[in-house]
């Protein structure tokens, strides 16, 4: 707590005034350059490690889905490139490397990539900068939380050369399944691998957002209320409170797994179980347990993975637009409703579980419900853009392309949520077409608003605006072009996680769509080269951004880019709210949060 | 920042989300890509649903977008002139839009409770038709023998050629051997997980005669693709015929029935 407890002196007393730049440090190369770049404890270079990573994880997690999709456009084909790879029966996927493959592609997206990534990777950066702080409250922790994902990108990593490859029961990884090592190749060594590097996931996370509450809450700077908390900010203590709450019964119940797998406990598993010729441990438990505990985590979970997504947005809304937040209160509200009800819907992922149906029927209700926060958060972002001054920069596109396509994520939720209507469309393409809508054309495109936003602060420079576009419009044809026909599949009940349906009469006619959705699937895959050519080739040669290029309130705009270690060169004192765009009578468009009110104010702020 | 035809594009390409949005679902029964046939008394009123929902969810979708394009159209920068309003929020504005979604979607929770306790909560008064086992990688079918009960030594074994009489309340006993399954018929709108160590009631009554898809719904291992069934809709005669079948082949390899007290 030492930070924390210096920037409280810094808060009350003469430090006000603006302090010189930390000394450089006398050059020890090696020990130097690793505890500067590798064992890092400074939260931007963790930041900055948790995005390297997640983006590596991104591509792979994006070429697993492209497999996915060549098997289902054109099943039993030979697949290109990877075929030779895992070339099992020449060149052709095998069914069980299917049912890996879609659970991997999950895992890896999920838990390697989005979660990582919005938290890991923004909120260590973003959350200092933009409250005023020179670093996180425990430093080590945050380090420590980088690299506790490192063992889980091992175990993951390594389960796709054990015998039987990785796991393949879903991402879901429902017993008996999972739990019963004959069930399926891949519930050998890949799913104890699996619960392993989710255990590790869990405890970056959990190390994670202990640290992020414990930063909002102390160490804001001076005049930064909670009510003049970007939305950004808002969106990850929110999110770092689920985490807090929620991720504790995913870990005991992958622990329990890890039991019934490795020493004979049996709480998941009916007695007598067997399985393939195999019994299942000493039974006595309830495959539905498992569905419970998972989804109690995992359905919070789902807004872990948009929350801070919804909050860089509404920052990066309200600056290209000109405009002040419309209704900063209910938007912050509206999260702290989800939350709320985030903990009391996740049965809606077992309407057809064989819960008791009754059940399914509250479920139902609080599921509903829940949509109404999502609904107020799109109006007041409609309303945000309403008279504004839109600038089209590649931020904002991305920015406004994750509000159209949430609306489009968040309407066909309501269908699952209707429990008659859920009972045909479950475990169809329909959910599959949901949640893509949520995670990949709300949160990624989200994410992608944020690295072109923030880029300038991270490395100085800002992205080319040119190519940004040209990467927006190609991902955002082909994603619609991907996902959105998921839906008319769904209609037709085409089922997910099956490695060639068109045996069935239902569902035959469906190949030549699919085929359709895969080539819009390796156009969405090419298009991010062109994103990737421009990150790094802006890191280096990039134009220089300065401290604030997109002319924005933020405190982290009052920094320098990139900042330095501590972060402010002079100690920010907060006089307003995030979103003072256009006020009247002021002398530009945007007044930032450290701008004093008046000249007289402003000495006063300054004497000591 | 950026000309006006970028605004241009731009905003045009968020009106063609709701404009190729709703073309895709009207498009779409064209080429049969639509819900299936349906067969299932009960059926109907989810496919209203389904429709209702998406009535409901179309028209607030084809506003929102429609209002997003036309926001993005009329203050983009490079055209509109003077400052942005300068406006926090509107109270009554938030009251409207919170009062008014929050009505309709409690309307929707409880408008659907009905259809819900019908096809899962009041089962019908009767003895299992059938039961119906799940097991890697198939549908292990379970009908009573000419003593009309299940369970008993003369019972008739069958793996994935499910029959049921048309216009007649059927009700399946669903197990699972193994691991997790989901019995799915498509075309009669049925779908319900097989959990090991559980017994679940399914019910329906099929209107029409013919042969559908029985699809395994949860992922189950590596032949999870392959664990297809069909079901046959036939006439009260027709099924009478086809049981008498089975018996009568079942019988034909079978010992006298007293030497087979020992199954029960």
């Amino acid at each position: 707590m030492a930070t924390a407890t210096s920037s409280s002196t810094l808060v009350t007393g003469s430090a006000l005034a603006v302090s010189p730049n930390r000394p450089a440090p006398k050059p020890r190369p090696v020990m130097e350059f690793l505890s500067t770049y590798v064992f890092s404890k400074d939260h931007k270079v963790i930041g900055l490690q948790f995005l390297f990573s997640t983006l590596l994880w991104f591509l792979i997690g994006g070429l697993l889905a492209l497999a996915v999709r060549w098997q289902i456009a054109w099943p039993w084909s030979d697949v290109p490139v990877l075929g030779k790879l895992f070339a099992q029966q020449g060149g052709q996927m095998a069914p069980e490397f299917y049912t890996m493959l879609f659970t991997m592609h999950a895992t890896v997206m999920i838990f390697l990539v989005i979660i990582p990534i919005l938290a890991g990777a923004f909120g260590n950066f973003l959350i200092p900068l933009m409250i005023g702080a020179d670093d996180m409250a425990f430093p080590t922790l945050n380090m420590l939380s980088y690299w506790f994902m490192w063992p889980a990108f091992l175990f993951f990593g390594a389960s796709f050369f054990v015998e039987g490859g990785a796991a393949s029961s879903g991402w879901t990884s429902y017993p008996p399944l999972s739990t019963n090592v004959a069930a399926a190749p891949g519930s050998g060594w890949g799913q104890t691998l699996w619960l392993l590097g989710l255990t590790m996931v869990g405890v970056s996370s959990m190390l994670g957002s202990v640290n992020y509450m414990t930063t909002i809450i102390l160490m804001r700077a001076p005049g930064m209320t909670m009510f003049r908390l970007p939305m950004t900010i808002w969106a990850m203590f929110i999110t770092a409170v689920l985490q807090a709450f929620a991720l504790p019964v995913l870990t005991a119940a992958g622990f329990m797994q890890l039991a019934d797998r490795t020493i004979g406990t049996g709480f998941f598993s009916p007695e007598g179980n067997m399985v393939n010729n195999a019994l299942t441990s000493t039974g006595g438990g309830q495959p539905l347990l498992w569905q419970h505990l998972f989804w109690f985590y995992s359905h919070p979970a789902v807004y872990i993975m948009i929350l801070p997504a919804m909050g860089m947005v509404s920052d990066i809304m309200t600056c290209f637009a000109r405009k002040p937040l419309f209704g900063y209160r209910p938007m912050v509200y509206s999260i702290a409703g989800i939350a709320g009800l985030g903990f009391i819907v996740w049965g809606h992922h077992m309407f057809i579980s064989g819960m008791n149906p009754a059940l399914g029927m509250t479920f139902m209700v609080s599921t509903m419900m829940i949509a109404l926060p999502s609904a107020v958060k799109t109006f007041n972002w409609l309303g945000t853009v309403w008279g504004g001054r839109i600038q089209f920069t590649t931020a904002m596109l991305f920015a406004l392309s994750f509000v159209s396509m949430f609306i489009i994520g968040g309407l066909s939720g309501i269908f699952m949520a209707a429990t008659p209507v859920d009972i045909f469309i479950h475990d169809t393409y329909f959910i599959v077409a949901h949640f893509h809508y949520v995670l990949f054309a709300g949160t990624a495109m989200g994410v992608w608003a944020a690295i072109y936003f923030w880029f300038p602060k991270m490395f100085g420079r800002t992205m080319n605006e040119f190519w940004g576009k040209a990467h927006f419009f190609l991902t955002f044809i082909f994603l619609n072009g991907t996902f959105f026909t998921m839906h008319i599949l769904g209609a037709v009940g085409f089922p997910r996680r099956l490695a060639d349906a068109y045996h069935y009469e239902t569902f035959h006619h469906l190949q030549p769509l699919n085929a359709f959705m895969t080539w819009c699937a390796i156009g969405m895959v090419a298009s991010q080269i062109i994103f990737a050519i421009n990150f790094f080739w802006s890191m280096f040669f990039g134009p220089i951004a300065g401290r604030n290029p997109w002319r924005a309130n933020g405190l982290e705009w009052a920094a320098p880019s990139p900042p330095g270690h501590g972060n402010f060169d002079f100690q920010p004192v907060v006089y307003r709210g995030p979103y003072e765009y256009s006020v009247p009578g002021a002398d530009k468009d945007y007044l930032m949060q450290t701008d004093p009110p008046n000249a007289a104010a402003a000495a006063l702020a300054a004497a000591p | 920042m950026g000309s006006r035809w970028t605004g241009m594009f731009s905003s045009f390409l968020f009106l063609a989300v709701p404009v190729l949005g709703v073309a895709t679902f009207a498009v779409a029964p064209a080429f049969n890509i639509w819900l299936p046939k349906d067969v299932s008394s009960h059926g109907a009123t989810i496919d209203s649903l389904f429709m209702f929902i998406l009535i409901l969810t179309g028209i607030v979708f084809v506003i929102t977008e429609g209002l997003l394009f036309w926001f993005l159209w009329k203050y983009d920068a490079a055209k509109a002139t003077g400052p942005a309003t300068y406006v926090h929020g509107n109270h009554t504005l938030e009251v409207m839009w919170t009062v008014i979604p929050a009505g309709v979607l409690l309307f929707l929770a409880i408008y659907q409770m009905n259809t819900w306790a019908n096809v899962k909560m009041r089962r019908p008064a009767m003895a299992p038709t059938l039961e119906v086992v799940g097991r890697q990688f198939e549908w292990r079918l379970r009908y009573p023998g000419r003593d009309g009960t299940l369970g008993t030594p003369d019972d008739l074994f069958l793996v994935n050629d499910l029959h049921v009489p048309v216009d007649e309340d059927i009700l399946i006993q669903l197990k699972s051997m193994d691991v997790l399954h989901s019995f799915f018929l498509p075309n009669l709108r049925v779908k319900q997980d097989a959990v090991p160590g559980m017994k679940i009631p399914v019910w329906f009554k099929a209107t029409q005669t013919g042969q559908f898809d029985i699809v395994c719904a949860e992922l189950c291992g590596w032949g999870h693709y392959k664990m297809a069934g069909q079901i046959t809709i036939e006439s009260r005669k027709d099924f009478n015929a086809w049981l008498e079948s089975m018996y009568a082949k079942q019988e034909a390899t079978q010992p006298e029935p007293a030497a087979v007290a020992l199954a029960q």
